[in-house]
């Protein structure tokens, strides 16, 4: 039964993450796909599934726990290699930089391991996009904060408007070359210590 | 001006000091060098960046570029170890109910006696005692094995060790998956605050001179650019040099205990720096003598007398050929590097490469070549002398 069908572990704790990265292999073929989300367990549950491939993202802590399986060697003990066949570096590079790190076992043949790691690869590039979407987004949001701010304290430390604080604030901006975020970030700070 | 750019991996560890150094105070930018130091999240995170091009130089385990060598762990690549960057530094912590029954056996707590503490260890624990190391390549996890299998524990059968990442050491003890841990600073002092855990040794007491983490490329990086490589090694002994000087303590704590190095308070990096532990939760400040040493007495030198040790110790325990695990293990260990390093600042270097491990009780004058050069003691607890030409 096992010769036809992978057994995929992912180590994910976040859920909505996981179930993408499920989905994503789902329709990379037929596999029987299992979610670890608790760091804790993972030695034990990795030993219960005992899975040919596991995935997990490149950047969990808990990754180290996994290089304990690489050292495995007794007959009932499945030898784990990391990565894809290591004579695959292109597929490697992409994995490492796509944020992702496979450990899959040794003697599985490459053509069964690649759809999967090349889903995942595909996953987590979306992860990693979303992620600085995510971070521009709330960089934005702290911009616009600080300049609201800074419009308050113009507005009534000077009586002007709002249009007008923001033009004041635009003005200095341009004759000292910054942006209005960072003109608006240093009054606010020292109105902080004169405050 | 035009400076070679580094792109260095560190895990926010105490001992990752000297590349902090480096950078911050300058010593870098004096070798043409532009330092980048990124922090990274594991040890296998920065060992996979360090192999497949995504790092030039990292903090590394001393044990790593052994193991590599000898095709250990998940991936492979050949890395060099150009210098040591720390020695000691690690400690022994116990859960604090089993931290009592050790107590009970009649030992006292500022015992630094690594028989006394072990046989009460081995006498209080539940079998299997179940250890946590941050990674099974490394000078953690030799010492415990050698320790604990001297005093009569057997892996795997009295011996559980388990990787778990140093963040989540305090966690892990707290919640009962371990019953002890050896871990480096901070986060021997992070579980002691929490009450999570009590240190009863420094690595120290196991093998008084240890290799804990070296300055690591890839082969193949120090071959194609040996100048820069050269510069690397003399930029960290400068740093080491400076920041093993008494009064520039506190400024290094400063430093590492920014949110982009450590982030942990000042006070909790400067008990490593110091060698000053507290020991137990509310307990008082103990002086360990020799706790961590990042300059003094040769303390940067790659001995291969050191990586031959690591070897023969995975060659015992996992069967592999000595031989070969033994020549695998003493090129990765750039000698010749260091000393061509060193030659145009006209720095003290030893006569040899290699030298018997173990063999020293006390601060000792040694063969060098201008004649300046101390080796401090280096004795292993259970007084064996290790010769690494002995088969």
């Amino acid at each position: 039964m096992r010769n036809d069908v992978l057994k995929v572990a992912v180590v994910e704790a976040d859920r909505d993450r996981a179930l993408m990265i499920v989905d994503s292999l789902r329709e990379a073929g037929d596999h029987d796909v299992t979610v670890v989300g608790d760091a804790a367990r993972l030695s034990r549950c990795l030993a219960e599934i005992s899975p040919d491939v596991v995935l997990i993202d490149i950047s969990n802590p808990d990754r180290d726990a996994l290089e304990e399986m690489a050292l495995a060697s007794g007959p009932t003990q499945r030898p784990v290699a990391m990565f894809v066949d290591q004579s695959d570096s292109m597929t490697t590079r992409a994995a490492i930089e796509a944020g992702v790190s496979a450990y899959v076992v040794d003697g599985l043949r490459k053509d069964r391991i690649k759809p999967i790691i090349d889903a995942a690869i595909a996953r987590f590039k979306m992860f990693a996009r979303m992620r600085v979407e995510l971070e521009t987004t709330k960089a934005a949001l702290a911009e616009r904060k600080v300049i609201d701010r800074a419009k308050g304290i113009l507005m009534k430390a000077k009586g002007l408007s709002e249009d007008e604080a923001y033009a004041l604030l635009r003005r200095t901006a341009m004759d000292q070359s910054r942006k209005v975020a960072d003109v608006a970030r240093a009054l606010v700070t020292t109105a902080d210590l004169l405050g | 001006m035009n400076r070679d750019r580094i792109d260095c991996g560190f895990i926010p560890l105490v001992d990752c000091a000297p590349l902090v150094v480096a950078r911050e105070l300058g010593f870098a930018t004096e070798e043409g060098l532009d330092l980048h130091l990124h922090a990274q999240p594991s040890w296998s995170a920065i060992r996979d960046q360090l192999a497949f091009g995504g790092l030039d130089a990292a903090h590394f385990l001393s044990v790593l570029p052994v193991a590599m060598s000898i095709g250990l762990g998940a991936a492979s690549a050949k890395i060099d170890a150009l210098s040591v960057l720390s020695v000691n530094g690690d400690v022994i912590g116990v859960a604090p109910d089993l931290a009592a029954r050790m107590l009970n056996t009649g030992i006292a707590r500022t015992n630094d006696q690594a028989v006394a503490v072990g046989r009460a260890l081995v006498d209080a624990a539940r079998s299997p005692l179940r250890i946590g190391v941050p990674f099974p390549f490394s000078m953690h996890a030799e010492l415990l094995y050698y320790w604990l299998s001297t005093l009569g524990l057997e892996a795997p059968r009295d011996l559980d060790v388990r990787t778990v990442p140093p963040p989540r050491m305090a966690d892990a003890i707290a919640a009962n998956e371990i019953d002890a841990f050896c871990v480096g600073e901070p986060w021997g002092s992070v579980a002691v605050d929490q009450g999570a855990a009590e240190i009863v040794l420094p690595g120290s007491a196991i093998w008084q001179f240890a290799p804990e983490k070296v300055l690591a490329v890839r082969h193949d990086w120090a071959e194609e650019n040996r100048s820069t490589a050269l510069r690397l090694i003399r930029a960290v002994w400068r740093a080491a040099r400076w920041l093993s000087e008494e009064d520039n303590r506190m400024t290094v704590s400063d430093l590492l205990a920014q949110p982009k190095y450590l982030d942990r308070p000042t006070d909790l990096i400067d008990r490593a720096l110091s060698g000053r532990l507290v020991l137990a939760q509310h307990g008082r400040p103990v002086h360990l003598p020799g706790f961590l040493e990042f300059f003094d007495c040769a303390a940067t030198f790659p001995w291969r007398s050191q990586a031959i040790w690591m070897a023969s110790r995975w060659a015992a325990r996992t069967g592999i050929d000595r031989s070969e695990a033994v020549a695998a293990a003493r090129s990765c260990f750039r000698a010749d590097l260091y000393r061509e390093a060193m030659q145009p600042i006209g720095a003290d270097v030893p006569g040899a490469s290699e030298k018997v491990e173990g063999a020293l009780d006390v601060r000792t004058e040694v063969a060098s070549a201008k004649g300046e050069m101390f080796l401090g003691p280096d004795r292993f607890f259970d007084g064996t002398v290790f010769d690494p030409h002995a088969g």
